[in-house]
């Protein structure tokens, strides 16, 4: 009875558990090569941070973390509805053992699975790991640090806010791995025009995971960490010191050479901005005042957007001779900004991921501006 | 099956899976043979290999190959359906369903009835995606079954990965098996207490609070194992022993992974 049982499991537990781990197959090995290079920052600056807070006991106590993100991701929980879902455990991992100490928990977790018991692939290891275990903690980070604000330990509203941070880690992920699918058939097809990899376009991709994961799979993380947070409320708050400010704990954990960071945070934000705004410029409709050509002077169409522009003061008939001059002079190597290879969707999509990359490092700028701010307010 | 027994059911597995692997590395068969840092980078060849082919015979031949490297390392095909292939098509299959007809291209076939169009091209990406992920997660799984674990992180060491990773991971990999026996009684004692069914929001808080119990647990042994190898010693370095020895067979185990790689990237470019 019993074996009988326990046969149609596996096959179960694995559709139930892979749709968030990314087999091998799925991505283009140029992809997983940009997924592994993307996390490999990520991953030294989380072990030089964690190795330094840690010192020797950064081995044992990593080991054990890790140990226990894989059985976590083995738990079925209780969903409403009757239903189980499984978990990833990044938002308790991030509250309990703060965002870097939990990329690399959760890594090597996803590596384990990957290793030895081919959940998730080995080419996919790095696009899992990003999605997961980075874009993950540092999403359940800034939630969760916004969210819980200075509310004490055993308040209500650090359950609210750990809820929020296992929802939106996981939903962040979901939405990374959806990107990550959904682009594999605008760059990689066969000579017939068959997908080569994930077959599917974002429009397809994106709702997809998303429905998935706004429901079921976002529910379980979220009562995981809910869960688990108020669990801990009421056996033992010091646990959840590491990311509540004003405390030594928070302290520790991320005391990173400040004085460096505090050097390239401009450049930093400086960087994300023009991720962020780049595109936004490029896609946005419009010629701004002033930037306009020769040949728009002569054109109907354009003359018309210029006295609009200009308050409805009509331009002059002629192009000024000065920049009739000029532009003869120099023809820059991308008239228009917008080359005809701007307008195709594949690069459109480069500038969205641009832009994605841009939002992803604002979102840790301002995760980092909070622990600091923490800090300080301990301190003064 | 509530979920405390589902829980149970895929910790069970797990350990099942482990100790199958275990029998396995041991059986007396060609990958078994092999120096582990020769299978690593052999069978990730092959992966590599399997993921660039835009060709379908490429992925197939592949796939072939890995099936004959199974043949002769006593790994039953029976083993490989119930443990990959069948697993792997439910879920890849599921996912590959609808694309036949998404992909627009040339129309085969129109669905009876619904006069749903079928496009080539959509059959050969469902196709690509199917045998890809099918012979990726074969050739992985063979890796798996025929090297101790000890073995694949030392290999690791080869595709240089830090020796502090390569110890976490060995670690991890002990204290897994241990977490997972602490979960299971814990889960079974409860289940020993249970009279009836709970209620939804109490079977959530249960699960919770066995998360929580377990964490804390973890971070107990945790100080416990550190203070364990600080009185052992330890002063934060870590150090390996490598003590694998090639012998012909690997160099010239290397030799065909690596011919074969090769052609299979020149053919399915």
């Amino acid at each position: 009875m019993c074996k009988a049982l326990a046969a149609p499991q596996p096959a179960l537990a694995k559709f139930q558990k892979a749709n968030m781990h990314i087999p091998d197959g799925y991505l283009s090995p140029s992809t997983c090569a940009v997924l592994y290079g993307a996390s490999a920052p990520f991953w030294y600056t989380a072990l030089q941070r964690v190795k330094k807070a840690l010192a020797t006991r950064l081995v044992p106590l990593l080991s054990v973390m890790a140990a226990l993100s894989f059985v976590i991701m083995m738990f079925n929980l209780p969903l409403p509805g009757g239903t189980t879902g499984h978990a990833v455990g990044v938002g308790i991992a991030t509250i309990i053992l703060g965002p870097w100490a939990s990329i690399l928990a959760i890594s090597i977790a996803l590596a384990i699975q990957a290793v030895f018991f081919g959940d998730g692939g080995i080419t996919t290891l790095g696009a899992n790991c990003f999605n997961m275990a980075i874009v993950g903690s540092l999403v359940a980070y800034a939630v969760y640090r916004l969210a819980a604000g200075r509310a004490a330990l055993t308040s209500s509203r650090r359950v609210a806010a750990a809820a929020l941070a296992g929802y939106a880690a996981i939903n962040a992920s979901a939405f990374c791995a959806a990107v990550e699918f959904g682009i594999q058939p605008l760059f990689f097809k066969d000579p017939s025009g068959a997908p080569l990899y994930a077959p599917y376009p974002l429009s397809i991709a994106i709702p997809a995971m998303m429905m998935g994961h706004l429901t079921f799979a976002g529910l379980a993380e979220l009562l995981l960490s809910a869960g688990v947070v108020a669990y801990f409320q009421r056996t033992n708050p010091a646990l959840l010191k590491v990311t509540a400010p004003g405390n030594l704990a928070a302290e520790e954990e991320i005391a990173a050479s400040p004085s460096m960071w505090r050097t390239v945070r401009p450049l930093w934000i400086g960087l994300a901005l023009l991720l962020v705004l780049t595109p936004l410029g490029i896609l946005a409709a419009g010629t701004a005042w002033g930037e306009w050509s020769a040949r728009d002077f002569s054109n109907l169409q354009a003359r018309e957007k210029m006295t609009l522009a200009s308050k409805n003061t009509a331009p002059p008939g002629q192009p000024p001779r000065g920049l009739e001059r000029l532009s003869r002079l120099w023809t820059a190597p991308f008239p228009q900004y917008a080359p005809s290879f701007v307008r195709r969707p594949a690069v459109g999509y480069a500038l969205s991921a641009m832009f994605g990359s841009g939002a992803i490092i604002l979102v840790s700028l301002i995760a980092g501006s909070l622990a600091t701010r923490g800090k300080t307010g301990v301190r003064g | 099956m509530n979920f405390l027994e589902r829980t149970l059911a895929s910790f069970l597995n797990a350990l099942e899976h482990a100790l199958r692997a275990e029998d396995l590395a041991k059986a007396d068969g060609l990958l078994q043979r092999l120096d582990p840092r020769i299978k690593v980078i052999g069978i990730l060849a092959l992966i590599i290999a399997a993921a660039t082919a835009h060709k379908l015979w490429v992925i197939g031949a592949v796939f072939a190959i890995a099936l004959s490297l199974a043949a002769s390392s006593r790994i039953s095909v029976l083993l490989l359906g119930e443990r990959v292939w069948f697993p792997v098509l439910l879920f890849t299959g599921i996912i590959a369903l609808p694309a036949p007809f998404v992909i627009p291209g040339r129309v085969v076939w129109r669905l009876p009835g619904l006069g749903w169009p079928l496009t080539a091209q959509g059959l050969l990406s469902a196709g690509y995606l199917v045998t890809r992920v099918e012979t990726a997660a074969t050739l992985s799984v063979l890796l798996i079954l025929t090297t101790p674990w000890t073995h694949v992180l030392k290999a690791l060491r080869v595709l240089r990965v830090p020796v502090v990773i390569v110890v976490i991971l060995g670690m991890a990999y002990r204290y897994i098996f241990l977490l997972l026996e602490s979960a299971r009684e814990m889960l079974e004692s409860r289940r020993s207490r249970m009279v009836g069914e709970l209620k939804g929001s109490e079977r959530r808080r249960l699960a919770a609070a066995s998360v929580g119990v377990l964490m804390s647990k973890t971070l107990q042994l945790s100080s416990d194992v550190y203070s364990a190898m600080l009185a052992r010693g330890f002063r934060g370095e870590v150090y390996m022993l490598d003590d694998f020895h090639t012998a012909a067979l690997d160099w010239m185990m290397l030799a065909v992974f690596a011919a074969l790689a090769a052609v299979a990237f020149y053919c399915g470019r």
